[in-house]
């Protein structure tokens, strides 16, 4: 065996490729250096300001990269175990974008709360690099790798207030299930290696549209997609495997639980649309059943759950598992305008998410998130609440948010697909919903109690600057979906194999 | 009897069910990291039995990977352990319970 070494030729590597990562990384330990070698004490804000630069030159080569993608058509380096595609680089854009913002939150919330905060910024690029790969991978392992890298970088994460019981908690609980689901992602490789040969997603998918038999049975692969399914739906927080989420998105620090719920749920999305669209659209009639039954109880569980809890942090987390549902209906389908609209969802959801916590942020000082501190917001801040009620509504699926048109455009691909009984399960889901999105509007709205201890609101302008980009884009793309559709229509997976 | 490939498929799958079992069942938070060894060891010997089955030697090499990964998993999950226990000593899974989840 070890004689296959001797005609070992290095893979050619296109740097072009990995130009996002090696950005991502390069903030990372540049952040480190700095503050590790100075002999003074660095201001926050300069990590700040390298991670958030980091973020917005990932998202100028990507953008340079995806003309260049539709132009020149989609490639792969390293023998094709990373692949660069529109699918790949919308993902990277949807990082570096939440990168950007989780950076302008953190900055004010870290100095508030004494958060370290090139240690923040760090471990955040390292998170957003996991994520790209995860988006990128063209082989099982690259995408475990990539899933390893986000997930171990968001367990730090969101320990970053060891001092307190909540966030200890919340940090155990999810690393214990975090490497739980990891093990269970990485044993459904295992099989499906064992059922086909190989962990490159070119050679999967040719082994089972051509049904290569290698004389394992058929059930190895079945076995080995279901854990998968599993590995990952703890990842995204889908009902049954949600039950970490409530209290890690309580108990993590709030610009934390923001870039949890975005990016690495569209993480956790990209890898199982980039596995099961591209590398096993054969298995279809296998897969899609689990996805529906996933989806069906997602959605249930998120609508029905939010509505008992008086914490907003824990509302907005089963709404999380809520949202992921819809994107799974889009799944289920396995067309492409099923791909298209879950790709649009998740785009719109991460504005309208991380916003949210960004307000969260401002509010929940000294960690309570009671609904009671958003009584008469309105009237001591009135540009915070009304930024909060669009999130809000926006996640509810108000028209005029791009939150509408999202659940409209997964709806109607479920539709399409003719997946009736899903589309109204998911329609309900949104009536049940908008009952706990409501709630937090009226209380923001219609009380006018003030708080007794609060301390004055202060917003300092990054956050101020975060919250004015999330509801331009929440309302612009409510009104103008058109050139999202466009771009989300063309992010297409493709397969390339290595030279 | 003769050992073959498959003594190992389903060796490799008990390691995998007994960390699975044992991180649920388990309260001690360090027997908790021990046990996610498990499972992964677990996976990591079915890589080699399918590489030995195959004679491909891609198996093998996946193996190095997630060695490499569980070490940094147990780096973070043994400072988290470190952290909690510096607080509060003797501190058990039960004792996390300030959240209602």
């Amino acid at each position: 065996m070890l004689a296959q070494l001797t005609n070992f030729e290095a893979p050619s590597v296109d740097w072009w490729i990995l130009a996002p990562q090696m950005i991502l990384v390069g903030g990372a330990l540049l952040i480190l250096l700095l503050t590790s070698l100075s002999i003074r004490k660095i201001p926050s804000w300069v990590s700040t300001l390298i991670a958030f630069a980091a973020g917005l030159a990932t998202f100028v080569v990507a953008m340079f990269l995806w003309y260049d993608v539709q132009d020149h058509g989609a490639r792969s380096t390293l023998a094709g175990a990373l692949g660069l595609d529109g699918f790949s680089l919308f993902f990277t854009v949807l990082t570096a974008l939440g990168v950007m913002l989780t950076t302008l939150i953190g900055d004010a919330y870290g100095s508030r709360e004494r958060m370290a905060a090139p240690e923040f910024n760090a471990l955040l690029l390292c998170a957003a690099t996991g994520a790209i790969v995860m988006a990128a991978a063209n082989d099982l392992i690259v995408m475990f790798i990539g899933l390893e890298s986000l997930s171990i970088g968001l367990y730090v994460m969101a320990a970053m207030h060891l001092g307190r019981k909540v966030a200890q908690e919340a940090a155990m609980k999810y690393f214990i299930l975090g490497a739980f689901s990891s093990a269970f992602f990485l044993y459904g490789i295992a099989l499906v290696y064992g059922a086909t040969g190989s962990t490159s997603l070119t050679h999967i998918q040719s082994a089972t549209l051509t049904l290569e038999v290698r004389g394992t049975p058929p059930e190895l692969l079945f076995v080995g997609m279901a854990l998968i399914i599993v590995g990952v739906a703890f990842k995204v927080a889908a009902a049954p495997f949600h039950f970490w989420a409530p209290d890690v998105y309580q108990g993590a620090p709030s610009p934390v639980t923001g870039f949890m719920a975005s990016v690495a749920k569209a993480a956790g999305f990209a890898a199982l649309l980039r596995i099961f669209f591209v590398a096993l659209p054969g298995e279809v009639t296998e897969w899609a059943p689990i996805f529906s039954g996933l989806a069906i109880l997602t959605l249930i569980v998120g609508a029905v759950m939010a509505i008992m809890q008086n914490d907003v942090k824990r509302m907005l987390a089963f709404s999380s598992v809520g949202h992921a549902g819809y994107v799974l209906v889009a799944v289920t389908t396995g067309t492409a305008e099923g791909l298209a609209s879950a790709l649009f969802y998740l785009f719109t959801y991460t504005f309208m998410v991380i916003g949210s916590f960004a307000v969260i942020s401002l509010i929940g000082w000294n960690d309570g998130h009671d609904i009671g501190r958003y009584e008469g917001l309105a009237r001591r801040r009135p540009l915070v609440a009304l930024a909060m009620t669009v999130f809000i509504l926006g996640q509810a699926g108000v028209p005029f948010t791009s939150g509408f048109i999202a659940k409209f455009y997964v709806i109607q691909a479920a539709v399409d697909d003719e997946l009736y009984a899903m589309a109204v399960v998911a329609m309900v889901a949104a009536v049940v919903g908008a009952f706990m999105y409501l709630r937090i509007v009226m209380t923001m709205w219609s009380r006018d109690v003030e708080a007794v201890d609060a301390p004055p609101l202060a917003v300092s302008w990054t956050t101020g600057l975060a919250l004015f980009a999330t509801v331009a884009v929440t309302l612009v793309y409510g009104f103008i979906p058109q050139s999202l559709i466009g771009f989300v229509r063309d992010a297409v997976p493709q397969l390339v194999a290595g030279g | 009897m003769e050992v073959t490939e498959s003594w190992y498929l389903v060796l490799g799958a008990l390691l995998f069910i007994i960390g699975g079992t044992g991180l649920l069942i388990r309260r001690n938070p360090l027997v908790m990291l021990m046990c996610v060894e498990l499972m992964l060891n677990g996976v990591n010997l079915t890589f080699v039995a399918f590489s030995r089955m195959f004679s491909d030697i891609r198996g093998q090499t996946v193996v190095f990977f997630v060695l490499v990964v569980a070490a940094a998993e147990v780096v973070v999950g043994l400072g988290l352990v470190v952290a909690i226990l510096r607080r509060q000593p003797e501190a058990t899974a039960d004792d996390l319970n300030v959240l209602k989840g």
